[in-house]
């Protein structure tokens, strides 16, 4: 308990470390050609942290799906075919709608990606719940049903138009370096940075929150005080499904403005990874998601720079082999919910 | 007056066996009925009935006189009935507050409102003398405080009437002590209870009245001031029961298990075993008494090989075992392990009666030859282990963890005894399971006694030393304070040992 504090604290004290040096890096001219004018802006610089930011989406929404899920008791491996559901769905949505005006187009897309995430969430949880499957097989299946549909309905000759712009906050995105990283991005940007927070507070300061712990650590304490456990699962998981949705819209509708086959490019996977690294929390995951994408921002700038001396090989490892060494090594003792996986049945309560 | 809790013909039948049948009960207001029965009788089955767990087939449940339909625990909850389970409902990670607060939480602005639970949890545990600590997390707690938080679950809920599934049987002795205080408590301030138990002596001390079940059908109705533990046994189990036993006739003399002062630490490193030395001869059975976590449980780990000794000499019949393997321990000291802890040490839940019964002995032939398991040898050894010791099981194919808490003991008994052996180490051989299984084993283990076997019995049990042993040793904070031949021996001396007094 006190360990998992102190990693915790370790880990903001280390987060603002990094602000106060970003700040401090963009706000300061360094003398032409010296090493740092070289270097620090590469680290540290604002494209850097916007490409941070931009990577860490993605991974954000899907470990909200798979905290959301694995609170409850339902391990969910396949947010990668959900993710990439999503994304399709809101592609078709968006090239059907190109005539219609661009943020009416876009939003009913949007809602098109999570409708999409949630029936692929609904489908996990039916396996998972009704027909008792063991729930890594079943989130199996809805990556290799995802990435088999997805490919085989896409028509390559489709071109949705336009996409999600950045909307600058009057006022809070005058202030420098923050206003250009935080706020000013694009709507699924901002939506998923509040979502942490509400998820937050949902789950750990609501009756609805409070219930889904319960049913995922210990289902029988719920049953007994009569809390529907199964209810709360289809819940949980369908919801979840629908942010793992919506990483995929954030995807084609904000990113890339296209589908592309296997466009979440195991996405779904390091969102499993910053969710364990995040200690089943919403603000964890996202500083584990923040560190993620700050690893595919460095390997994206290093590559741009040419680095010299080093092969670009190893610049692309970077990202595997930080997720490699959070997951394995600095993770130290985290647990997932004790009935994460279990199906809850009555008459089994010996 | 009208009952509280009036249940009418319940019956519940399961494919092939008769859960409940025919069923009366009455509970009034203010009164503590027990409702005992050995393992199996149908007692949980009734009561998760009660608490809308479960359906019964036939029969009404009435309350205050009106007959209501319990389709789930939370209609049992709107009615005013609580229920303390055996096998706590309660989520480890999280606040005493949270787990009291689940399912009826308090909400303020839309936010769970913890300040107001957990005003309302000091409110009812000082008026009702249940110390509860809110703030507390629950994985923190010990069994008797966990126990504490359930029934403040229910008085949270205003359950009028309480169920408490066997709820001594995972307490010590003084925790009991106290639980019975809070009943005592709960039943002045006009609470109903029904305390599900077969532990024959509690029944006598709490019970207003009592209602006995057997093979799912009411056996009778009794007070304890005018019946007997040993007619209440009887109408228990269906025959007499005799836990008295003649002391050792002929103890050889022969030193088989020699143990010098030997000193362990326990889990966290703390001193447990504090340089004890006993011995234990041919033919006779040494008690040790003691409130249990004072060293004995790593005593016997150290006489087992499943715990390194810090320092000190084990030998079994003149052999030296110092920090050898419980292998080791098995077949070069000839010993055999009754383990205290059944489904941590004794048994594999998910494996089979038969499985079970050769953990011991399935390298050996006839039960493997040349690496392979022989499935025949190992069914015969079961079908004949079951009879001999009356294990009653499906068929030797079923899961031992579906068996009852008896069943399983029998089935490890059987196992343990099913190689020669010089010695025996009891560990709590009989804990929580019903008084027939109990009569069973100790018989067992005083014909292994009069066989020409060493027995050293580890029991928190008073009753159980009492019984059985020939020497009583007396174990308090990891020494051995007190030595009592049997003849000699009386509770209340024992007792004062035990709590350190002397």
């Amino acid at each position: 308990m006190n360990r998992m504090r102190r990693r915790s604290s370790l880990l903001t004290l280390l987060a603002i470390a990094f602000v106060v040096t970003a700040i401090w890096v963009n706000t300061t001219s360094f003398a032409e050609g010296s090493w740092q004018a070289q270097w620090l802006p590469l680290f540290f610089g604002v494209s850097a942290l916007n490409f941070m930011l931009r990577a860490a989406v993605p991974l954000i929404l899907g470990a909200l799906c798979g905290i959301l899920c694995e609170r409850s008791g339902i391990v969910n491996i396949g947010i990668e075919g959900m993710m990439l559901t999503g994304a399709f769905a809101g592609f078709v949505a968006k090239v059907a709608t190109n005539h219609w005006p661009l943020y009416a187009s876009l939003s009913v897309s949007v809602v098109a990606a999570m409708a999409a995430g949630g029936l692929m969430g609904l489908l996990h949880a039916l396996f998972s719940i009704r027909f008792r499957m063991d729930q890594i097989i079943s989130g199996t299946v809805l990556i290799i049903l995802a990435m088999g549909l997805t490919a085989y309905l896409y028509d390559r000759d489709a071109v949705a138009q336009g996409k999600f712009t950045a909307v600058a906050i009057p006022f809070l995105s005058d202030i420098p370096v923050i206003g250009e990283v935080l706020f000013t991005n694009p709507p699924i940007t901002y939506i998923a940075l509040i979502l942490v927070a509400v998820v937050h507070v949902a789950l750990f300061h609501t009756r609805w929150g409070l219930r889904t712990r319960a049913v995922g650590e210990h289902p029988g304490a719920a049953d007994t005080m009569g809390v529907n456990v199964n209810a709360y699962r289809y819940m949980n998981t369908i919801i979840g499904g629908m942010l793992a949705g919506l990483a995929g819209g954030f995807l084609v509708l904000e990113a890339v403005g296209q589908f592309q086959e296997g466009m979440t490019a195991g996405r779904g996977f390091i969102s499993l990874a910053a969710v364990i690294f995040g200690n089943w929390t919403p603000f964890g995951a996202m500083t584990a998601s923040m560190l993620f994408g700050y690893t595919q921002a460095l390997q994206n700038e290093l590559l741009l720079a040419g680095v010299a001396g080093i092969p670009r090989q190893f610049v692309s490892m970077i990202p595997y082999v930080v997720t490699i060494i959070a997951v394995a090594g600095l993770v130290g003792r985290v647990r997932p919910p004790a009935a994460s996986g279990k199906v809850y049945n009555k008459d089994g309560q010996q | 007056m009208t009952p509280v809790l009036d249940i009418r013909g319940v019956s519940k039948y399961y494919p092939g066996v008769i859960a409940n049948e025919d069923i009366d009960l009455t509970l009034h207001k203010g009164e503590i009925l027990a409702l005992l029965g050995e393992n199996g009788a149908g007692k949980s089955t009734l009561m998760n009935i009660v608490y809308g767990l479960q359906q019964p087939d036939t029969g009404n449940i009435y309350i205050n006189g009106k007959v209501v339909s319990l389709a789930s625990p939370r209609d049992a909850i709107a009615h005013g009935i609580g229920m303390v389970h055996q096998h706590f409902q309660l989520v480890p990670d999280i606040s005493v507050t949270e787990n009291i607060m689940l399912g009826a939480e308090s909400i303020r602005h839309g936010l769970l409102d913890r300040k107001k639970a957990a005003q309302r949890i000091k409110e009812l545990s000082q008026r009702y003398g249940l110390d509860v600590d809110p703030a507390a997390i629950i994985e923190d707690l010990s069994v008797g405080e966990r126990q504490r938080v359930e029934i403040v679950k229910t008085l949270y809920r205003d359950a009028e009437i309480l169920i408490l599934d066997e709820p001594s049987a995972v307490l010590t002795p003084q925790e009991v002590d106290g639980l019975f205080s809070i009943m005592q408590r709960l039943r002045e301030l006009g609470k109903s209870m029904i305390f599900i138990t077969h532990k024959l002596k509690e029944v006598m001390h709490i019970a207003d009245r009592i209602t006995v079940l057997r093979n799912g059908r009411v056996a009778g109705n009794a007070q304890p001031v005018t019946t007997s533990e040993k007619s209440l046994a009887t109408l228990m189990v269906g025959r007499e029961v005799d836990l008295t036993f003649e002391p050792a006739a002929n103890v050889s003399g022969n030193l088989i298990l020699n143990a010098q002062n030997v000193s362990a630490l326990d889990d966290t490193g703390h001193l447990a075993v504090d340089s004890v030395s006993l011995q234990v001869c041919a033919g006779e059975i040494v008690g040790i008494a003691g409130v249990q976590g004072n060293g004995q449980s790593e005593l016997v780990e150290v006489l087992t090989g499943l715990r390194r000794s810090h320092s000190g000499t084990v030998e079994i019949d003149g052999t030296d075992l110092t920090h050898q393997s419980p292998r080791e321990f098995t077949e070069r000291g000839e010993s055999c392990h009754i383990p205290e802890d059944r489904h941590l040490h004794a048994m594999v839940a998910d494996y089979s009666v038969a499985d079970n019964l050769v953990l011991n002995t399935y390298r050996n032939a006839p039960f493997s030859h040349n690496g392979v398991v022989n499935r025949p040898a190992i069914r015969a050894q079961a079908d004949s282990l079951v009879q001999a010791f009356d294990v009653r099981t499906p068929d030797i194919n079923t899961p031992s963890g579906s068996l009852s808490g008896g069943n399983q003991q029998k089935m490890v008994v059987a196992r343990e005894f099913s190689r020669p052996s010089k010695l025996l180490i009891a560990a709590q051989p009989t804990r929580g399971i019903d008084v027939g299984s109990i009569e069973f084993i100790h018989r067992r283990i005083v014909a292994k006694r009069d066989e020409g076997v060493a027995v050293l019995l580890i029991s928190a049990e008073l009753d159980e030393v009492l019984s059985l042993s020939d020497r009583i040793l007396v174990m308090y904070k990891g020494r051995i304070v007190a030595e009592v031949v049997r003849e000699e021996a009386t509770r209340e001396q024992l007792g004062l040992y035990m709590a350190g007094a002397k």
